[in-house]
């Protein structure tokens, strides 16, 4: 006979475990949601710095915040867009192009669930995470389909189409690269990928797993659409892709998701291969010391070096061709990972490496 | 042996880092802009900014009609009506140059036989209405008195060279 009883012990075991206390749950998300919110609007601005330091330009520098020349910039933006009108083409699918933006952002933000920024310190410490992390970014895509397919213009429907082939080639090899972090650790929960890497800078994953370091986080910056892998934006080719038809703050959306992401394939970066909260003192220090204990503070000081990477690439490399992503993406990417994934399957098998302790 | 070092070489993304440290070194660089309203690049005395319309110094107007500036400029931003003044000499009635067609190539100036169509530094200027982009006579000779001091220091800078 049919009851509700399991769905009703399945709804309530959620609550007990996830929502003991909604509105401490929901203070905290809405913390953590300013928090990248604000690190995303300094991270614009550090790009237009940097970016201009490396051309032998100062970057902007007329909004003053706090006495300091530029750091105004970012809100002044967010002012200027908030009151810029928000056109819908007459043709664009109405509903679809509505909705498109937040497709995009809510993947972006719904990712920081499962990113522990201290020792037992996540929203949902699922053990699934890995995969509910893959899942997340891979949603994000549909948010870019749907923007360039509902604006009913060429420009943006050549430029959703790039990006989803673009994504498609490069979610491979960048779920391979976590298979050897998975395979690594033992485990799809991250805080167990952290803890696996315990000891050292030197017994992190990046050492032992250094092709997939690479390859990782060379998906990632073609997975967040970003120079040198930017076809789907491609602002000298197809005006600006996906999101040619958006302006104002439906723009913005789009803007804040791209950074968003970046900050996040970051952070994962870090979580994956350079340890997450662990000390790079850990090892050496004794346990007892300061400097040696884990927390939000390592996790941020290491994020900070791919955001830079980031930065650092788009100011370097001139964009590929399109071809060339995909002869990369398939052709270059997918089988290192695999030769190193093989590799490392032998170095677990021998006991060779950090990770003795399971096979 | 050419193609395995080319491979590896391409592997290992060795020009990629190549140009990584390209960027890297110029970061650190001093920077090559200026914060401009605040600081300026200097100016050659040749600058072909605003125009303007210079007097002798007794007051009376260089300009004789000749029209040649008129007939030299490329871009046809010239207009010149000529007429008998009270003095009897030969003057411009109407003298407009439409600085939306102007080049700035400086072609009036050197055609000018008494130096009285001159272009001035003066390069920040913009204009809020509709045919404010017309340069009348009155306000060409405004901007000369206003520049005089400026405009005759450059040309006699520049005089050794003409």
């Amino acid at each position: 006979m049919w009851t509700w009883e399991p769905i009703r012990a399945w709804l309530s075991s959620l609550i007990t475990s996830y929502w003991a206390n909604p509105a401490l749950t929901a203070v905290q998300i809405l913390m953590v949601m300013i928090g990248v919110i604000l690190v995303m609007a300094f991270y614009t601005l550090a790009e237009r710095k940097i970016i201009g330091w490396m051309q032998s330009r100062r970057g902007p520098n007329r909004v003053n915040l706090f006495w300091v020349p530029g750091l105004g910039q970012p809100f002044a933006d967010v002012v200027k867009l908030l009151f810029k009108e928000i056109l819908v083409p007459g043709n664009a699918n109405q509903l679809l192009f509505r909705v498109a933006p937040f497709l995009t952002m809510i993947p972006a933000l719904a990712i920081w669930s499962v990113i522990p920024f201290a020792p037992e310190k996540a929203f949902a410490n699922i053990d699934a995470g890995l995969l509910f992390i893959l899942a997340m970014t891979s949603l994000g895509v549909y948010g870019v389909i749907l923007a360039g397919w509902s604006a009913n213009s060429k420009y943006a429907f050549l430029g959703a189409m790039r990006s989803a082939a673009q994504i498609v080639a490069y979610e491979i090899a960048m779920g391979f690269a976590m298979v050897g972090v998975l395979m690594a650790a033992g485990s799809l929960n991250i805080g167990r990928i952290i803890e696996a890497q315990h000891g050292g800078p030197l017994s992190w994953n990046w050492f032992w797993l250094f092709p997939l370091l690479i390859v990782y986080y060379i998906s990632g910056v073609a997975e967040t659409n970003r120079a040198p892998f930017d076809v789907a934006e491609g602002e000298s080719e197809i005006v600006a892709g996906f999101h040619v038809d958006y302006s104002g703050m439906a723009f913005a959306l789009f803007f804040i998701a791209e950074y968003v992401n970046m900050i996040l394939i970051s952070a994962l970066t870090v979580i994956f291969f350079f340890g997450g909260w662990l000390s790079p003192f850990d090892g050496y220090l004794p346990a007892s010391s300061l400097l040696a204990q884990p927390g939000f503070f390592w996790f941020g000081l290491k994020t900070l070096v791919p955001m830079f990477g980031f930065l650092w690439l788009r100011a370097t490399f001139p964009r590929y061709r399109y071809d060339q992503i995909m002869r990369l993406g398939w052709k270059a990417l997918i089988p290192v990972t695999l030769v190193w994934l093989f590799v490392e399957g032998v170095l677990i098998y021998c006991h060779v490496g950090p990770w003795k302790g399971h096979i | 042996m050419q193609g395995i070092r080319s491979f590896i070489k391409t592997f290992l993304l060795w020009e990629l880092l190549q140009g990584l440290w390209v960027t890297l070194k110029n970061m650190f660089r001093p920077k090559t802009t200026i914060n401009y309203p605040e600081e300026k690049t200097p100016q050659s005395p040749r600058f072909r900014g605003l125009h303007a319309l210079r007097r002798y110094p007794n007051g009376e107007e260089r300009c004789i009609a000749c029209k040649l500036c008129e007939a030299v400029c490329p871009a046809l931003a010239i207009t010149i009506d000529s007429g008998v003044s009270e003095d009897g000499t030969r003057r411009t009635t109407r003298y407009d140059i439409d600085l939306f067609k102007c080049i700035y190539c400086g072609f009036c100036e050197e055609a000018c036989p008494v130096d009285a169509i001159v272009e001035t530094r003066v390069l920040e200027y913009h204009m809020e209405h509709r045919g404010e982009n017309i340069m009348t006579k009155d306000k060409l000779l405004a901007v000369g008195e206003r520049f005089e001091p400026v405009i005759a220091a450059d040309r006699a800078a520049d005089a050794r060279y003409r």
